[in-house]
Formats: structure tokens, C-alpha cells, sequence
């Protein structure tokens, strides 16, 4: 393993926060057609679009940061499974609307407290994409808390179905708040974000949202990890990667 | 006093004698013939309605529907900009649907009627939409070939006497000439490239060719509500007229790509100053349309499933909309 | 033959779109949602995907009021003949200036 230096570090940065966006987009466009409504379908591959997006200028980065010449589709195409360092939450199936919902706000509470506080990153590149991600995510989060606040205090069915979702998922939650090795050193000249610093505001907007949706905070807080620090994802990542790196696989080196 | 007469509901007025109808009639044509386009509260005859209705009811259904064969390669789109552009694609088809089952529902009959009447088999919807995507390529020849045959007619429904409709169409034409540029660069692409590369773009035309030439409908001599259509002018061209057209467009464009077409009929002829072309195999077509196509069940079931799974998405916003408005009652 | 047959459809909202600060909202479209507010996420996003729009209105469908087809004669027709409303009824020399 090469050693860590300001350098590689800044690339798994960057493409550990692509990762994040391409993932759990790339599970926002597996409900095309087989959303609840046609509108709630455009919603879902808006959120899509930005989120893939964001990975798309992240990889970018990367590659620029890297110096080794490296474009957006190397990351998205040709990394194996253990160099992918998403959050655990994105990868997990989308399970019911309720999961993809739940999912989703974990997710964009997370990224919006994120992409604040990287919009105030000493390096400009991420600063100005944290800056253009916060507004995308600020409407994922208003979009995921509305759809949150109707499934908890609708129906019986769909408070009990939320409440699962938030139940399952919130094992996921705490590799949030981890740092890794690179975002350490690169926390030294204030280039990433000191995330275990956003845990109260994020513990203090979801149970914001969650009383208001009449459901209750999990009381086990175990947290499952690995894929953020050292590549170790859940079963249902394979599975991820083989579909998307499939035509890039089968025709090595070709233009499409 | 008139807070009864909602935009989107065609208001009941007594029915009209005989005489009253023709006058109605005769009024209702000679604005068709001036063209002026009819507004949903207006007078229409009964057939005009419903012509319109299951006309636009399978448009937003093929539109729908469409999303299919296309989200089956949106997980494996080779390149991150491929993938945006899929999604962008695919999503303008939703929109779509909803825009044309908006106009639809001026008409008096609603979105949950109509879907209905889809899922129950009683509405149709484009037979293109039962073939499967199996390559890569597809997704390139379906943006050329069968958005270019859309396209084609849909800028002549865009001119159509519909108001709500026609201002539909206006908005979707403009939004879907990206379709059809996006699917001929990816086929460009692809001619650029590999062997390998150049036998899927041929091998995937010669599987949409004729399909794409059935979604202009039967030859007009076949069409029997055609000529009540275009004396309407819910139609502006005829079947076989667009159809030439399509074609017209596109042997060029093969050309460029550098591929053939499956058809050995296929030739300029100078006298018409069209290409002809050989039969189309109809009883295909009528197989496809009846049920038979290599993928009618499964694109029904997946509707039917993701409408069925989302109920209690939607009972449940229902419900919550019901408390809150009960809380601000109180 | 599945739940649809009992299951009330969420309401139709109407959806009215400025484009640029300075425009009018125009009527562009409809959607289903069962409250205000998912009605105008709705809205922006389906009719804003673009860069369509910079504000949004949504109203209930069934809360317009619509004037009626067969009272058009009456209640557009007079206004016809009014033309000492409009300025070019008016001849106005040259010399008296820009007016």
C-alpha cells in the first residue's frame, strides 16, 4: 500500500465523496418506473441527476488532483469493489419507498450539514462544488422530510412501515460521523470537514423531523462500518458494480 | 355563482335536439376549418371527445411505458455522461406522460381512469414499446429511430385543433429534439468504433427498422377512423404520408452512419421524389398491438406492480392531507 | 382488479410558472398531489427541469372559477367597438411632440 502523503490523499478525498453521490444515485435511478406516481418518479431522478452529478465533478477533481491523468469514468469504471469508499447507507438496497425515503433524508441531513461546512474548505475546487452540492441537497432534504413527515403521520400502514425503515437504517448512520486517515491529514490545512463535528447538528435536525413525523429515535445505537475506512461493503455492492461496470468490462478501452 | 365550473371538468348542458345539434355541429366544424383551436368547456361532439381522449390516453401511455426499455439500461450505461443523459432522457418521457395525461383530464376523464383502462388492457399503447432492449446500441437506435418516428408526429400534432393538446405537443417536441440527437451520436459513436462496436449498431437497426415503421399505424386504405380524424384535424397527415417522411429523413442519415437498412425494397425513386420501400409486415404489427409482442405481459405487470406498491405511499399523503385540513378546521 | 378501483385520486393542482423576475406567472400544466405542498415540489419538479421558472404558484384546480364558452358573445364582443380606447384612434399633429 502506498503511504499516505497530501497528494493521494486529496484524490481519495475527492472520489470518496463522488463515490457517496454516485452510489446512492445510482439506487435513485433503479426506481425508474416503479415509483408510487409519475411525479414522484421526475422527483427521484432529479435528485438522481444531482447526485450523480456531484460524483461527475468529484472524479474530475480527482483525477486533476492525482496527476496521473485520470478522468471521471476511470473511478466510476475501472476501480474494484474495495477501492469504492462510499458510505455504507448509499449502497444498501432501496427496499420500499419508505427505505428510499428514510435513506434519502439520513442522507441529504448529512450532506447538507456536509457540503457547508466544505463549501468553507481552504481549497477552492471543493469549496466551489460544496457550494453548488449544498443547494442541490438542501432540496433533496426538504423533499425527503416533507415525504417522511406524510408516511409517519398518515396511515397506520405507513407509520409503521417508516418507522421500520428508520429502525433498519439507522445502524448505518454512525459511519457518518467517521474520519479516515486521509481526512485527517488533510483536516491539518483545513482542505476537508471535521465531520465527527456535525453529529449534534445532524442528531438535532433528524429528531427535529422525526417528532414531527410522530416517530420515535432508535435507542440501539451500534453502528455498522467498514466501507468508508477500508473498502469492506455490504454483499449488495457486488452486485452494484457488476451492472454498472459491465459494458466497460466486456469492451476494455473503447469509446461510447 | 360560478364556482361550480371548474376548468378541468367539461360542463354538463342539457342534451340538444336534433336541429340544436346540427347548428352545434356546423359551428364546432367551421372553427376547425378556420382554424381555431377548441377550448375544453367548450361545445364538442361526443366523438371528438372521445377520439381525443383515447388518442391521448395511449400517447401519455406509450410515453410511460417507453420508460422501460430504457431504464433497463440506465444501471449499465458505459460512461457517466451516457448515464446522465439516459436518466435525463428517460425522465423527460415520465414528464411527458404527465404533461399529455394533464391535457387528457380537460377532457372530463381522470389520470386514475385512464390508467386503469391501461392496466386492464382496454387502452393501448405504442407497439414499439413491446420489443426488448438487449444491447447497448438500443439505446442509441431508440432515441434515432423510434424518437425520430415520434417526433415526426408529434410536430404534426402539435398543430392540431386541441388547444390543450397542441400546447402539449408544442412543449414536448421542443424538449425532445435532444432525444433524437443524443441516440444518432451515440450510433455515431459506435460506427467509429470496434468491430465489435460497428455489428451492434448494425445488428440493433435491424431489429427496430420495421418496428419503427409500424408506429405510424396501419396504411391509410386500413386506418378507418383517419378520415373523420383529419376532418377534425386531430390529425394533420396521414399514416402513410408521415410515414414516407419518417423515411425520407432517415435513409440518409443511415448512409452517414454508414449501415444498411433491412429492406432490399428500399430505393430513391426520382419519379416520386421519395425512397420506396417494401411491405411492412403487418400481421406482426397486429400481434404486437393484440397482446403478443416479445414483452406486452412484462411491461403490464411492471406497471401494475409499481402502482400497486405504491398505494399505501399514496393513501398515505392522502391521509396526512386529510389530518392537517381537519387541524385547521379546529 | 387492483386497489385503484377504491382509491381516491389525489387532487389536480393547476401550475402557474414566472419565468424570469419582471413576467407574469403563466399556466403551463397540471399535477396530482394531495397536498400544497407536494404539489409545488411537483411542480418544480416537473415543469422547472429546464430552467424554466424562478417562482411558482400552485392552486387547486376546483378553485377556479372559470367564465363560461357560451357567454363569450356577451361578455367579450361590446368591448369590440370601444376604439377611442386605444391611442391610434386619436390623430395627433406631428408638430405637438412625442405624446
Amino acid at each position: 500500500m502506498t503511504e499516505l502523503n497530501k497528494v493521494n490523499a486529496l484524490v481519495q478525498y475527492a472520489a470518496q465523496i463522488g463515490d457517496n453521490g454516485l452510489i446512492i444515485g445510482h439506487r435513485m435511478s433503479e426506481w425508474c418506473f416503479r415509483a408510487p406516481s409519475i411525479e414522484m418518479e421526475m422527483a427521484l431522478m432529479n435528485c438522481a441527476l444531482d447526485l450523480i452529478g456531484q460524483a461527475r465533478e468529484l472524479y474530475s477533481y480527482a483525477g486533476k488532483a492525482g496527476g496521473e491523468g485520470k478522468k471521471e469514468d476511470d473511478f466510476a469504471y475501472l476501480r474494484d469493489e474495495q477501492d469504492f469508499r462510499n458510505l455504507l447507507l448509499a449502497e444498501v438496497p432501496n427496499g420500499d419507498w419508505g427505505d428510499t425515503i428514510v435513506r434519502l433524508f439520513f442522507m441529504s441531513a448529512y450532506n447538507k450539514l456536509f457540503f457547508t461546512a466544505l463549501a468553507k474548505s481552504t481549497d477552492a475546487e471543493l469549496a466551489a462544488i460544496g457550494a453548488k452540492s449544498l443547494k442541490e441537497v438542501t432540496y433533496h432534504l426538504r423533499f425527503s422530510s416533507e415525504w417522511l413527515i406524510r408516511l409517519g403521520d398518515g396511515t397506520e400502514e405507513s407509520h409503521r412501515r417508516a418507522q421500520k425503515s428508520v429502525d433498519d437504517l439507522w445502524a448505518y448512520t454512525g459511519e457518518l460521523f467517521t474520519m479516515t486517515d486521509a481526512e485527517n491529514l488533510l483536516l491539518e490545512d483545513g482542505i476537508s470537514v471535521d465531520v465527527t463535528a456535525l453529529k449534534a447538528g445532524w442528531d438535532e435536525l433528524v429528531s427535529q423531523i422525526l417528532d414531527q413525523a410522530t416517530l420515535s429515535v432508535p435507542a440501539n445505537n451500534w453502528a455498522q462500518s467498514g466501507s468508508k475506512s477500508e473498502g469492506r461493503h455490504t454483499e449488495h455492492f457486488g452486485y452494484i458494480i457488476t451492472d454498472m461496470q459491465y459494458m466497460q468490462r466486456r469492451y476494455p478501452g473503447c469509446e461510447w | 355563482m360560478y364556482g361550480d365550473t371548474s376548468i378541468q371538468k367539461p360542463i354538463k348542458i342539457a342534451e340538444p335536439t336534433s336541429a340544436e345539434q346540427a347548428r352545434l355541429e356546423e359551428i364546432f366544424q367551421q372553427k376547425i376549418d378556420d382554424d381555431i383551436k377548441i377550448e375544453p368547456q367548450e361545445w364538442m361532439p361526443a366523438a371528438y371527445r372521445k377520439t381525443l381522449v383515447r388518442q391521448m390516453s395511449q400517447h401519455a401511455h406509450s410515453e410511460v411505458i417507453g420508460m422501460q426499455p430504457e431504464g433497463n439500461w440506465l444501471t449499465r450505461a458505459p460512461t457517466l455522461r451516457r448515464k446522465v443523459i439516459l436518466l435525463a432522457k428517460i425522465q423527460d418521457e415520465g414528464g411527458h406522460g404527465l404533461y399529455i395525461y394533464s391535457a387528457a383530464e380537460t377532457l372530463g376523464t381522470s389520470r386514475a381512469e385512464m390508467i386503469e383502462q391501461l392496466q386492464n388492457g382496454k387502452a393501448k399503447y405504442s407497439s414499439i414499446f413491446n420489443y426488448p432492449a438487449l444491447t447497448w446500441a438500443d439505446m442509441g437506435t431508440i432515441g434515432w429511430l423510434v424518437d425520430g418516428a415520434a417526433i415526426t408526429n408529434q410536430v404534426a400534432l402539435s398543430r392540431g385543433s386541441y388547444g390543450p393538446y397542441s400546447r402539449a405537443m408544442i412543449r414536448i417536441c421542443k424538449e425532445e429534439s435532444f432525444h433524437q440527437r443524443q441516440g444518432y451520436e451515440l450510433l455515431l459513436t459506435l460506427s467509429k468504433g470496434t468491430k465489435e462496436q460497428k455489428e451492434m449498431l448494425q445488428e440493433s437497426v435491424n431489429r427496430f427498422w420495421w418496428p419503427s415503421l409500424m408506429m405510424f399505424g396501419p396504411n391509410d386504405a386500413n386506418s378507418p377512423h383517419s378520415a373523420q380524424s383529419m376532418k377534425w384535424k386531430i390529425k394533420k397527415k396521414s399514416n402513410d404520408q408521415l410515414r414516407q417522411e419518417f423515411i425520407d429523413a432517415t435513409v440518409p442519415q443511415a448512409e452517414f452512419l454508414g449501415i444498411t437498412l433491412p429492406d432490399p425494397d428500399l430505393k430513391w425513386n426520382e419519379e416520386r421524389g421519395h425512397y420506396d420501400y417494401g411491405a411492412i409486415d403487418w400481421e406482426e404489427f397486429g400481434n404486437v398491438i393484440n397482446g403478443n409482442g416479445p414483452c406486452n405481459k412484462q411491461r403490464i405487470a411492471n406497471h401494475i406492480k409499481a402502482h400497486e406498491d405504491g398505494a399505501w405511499v399514496r393513501e398515505a399523503a392522502a391521509a396526512y392531507a386529510e389530518k392537517q385540513q381537519k387541524k385547521q378546521v379546529a | 382488479m387492483t386497489k385503484q378501483t377504491t382509491e381516491k385520486e389525489w387532487p389536480l393542482w393547476e401550475v402557474f410558472i414566472r419565468s424570469k423576475a419582471g413576467l407574469d406567472h403563466k399556466h403551463c400544466g397540471s399535477v396530482h398531489a394531495s397536498d400544497a405542498e407536494i404539489a409545488l415540489e411537483s411542480a418544480r419538479d416537473v415543469y422547472t427541469r429546464r430552467s424554466e421558472g424562478i417562482s411558482i404558484w400552485v392552486v387547486p384546480s376546483n378553485a377556479i372559477t372559470a367564465s363560461k364558452p357560451e357567454d363569450k358573445e356577451s361578455l367579450f364582443e361590446p368591448a369590440d367597438d370601444k376604439i377611442y380606447r386605444h391611442p391610434t384612434f386619436y390623430d395627433i399633429p406631428k408638430g405637438a411632440g412625442k405624446m
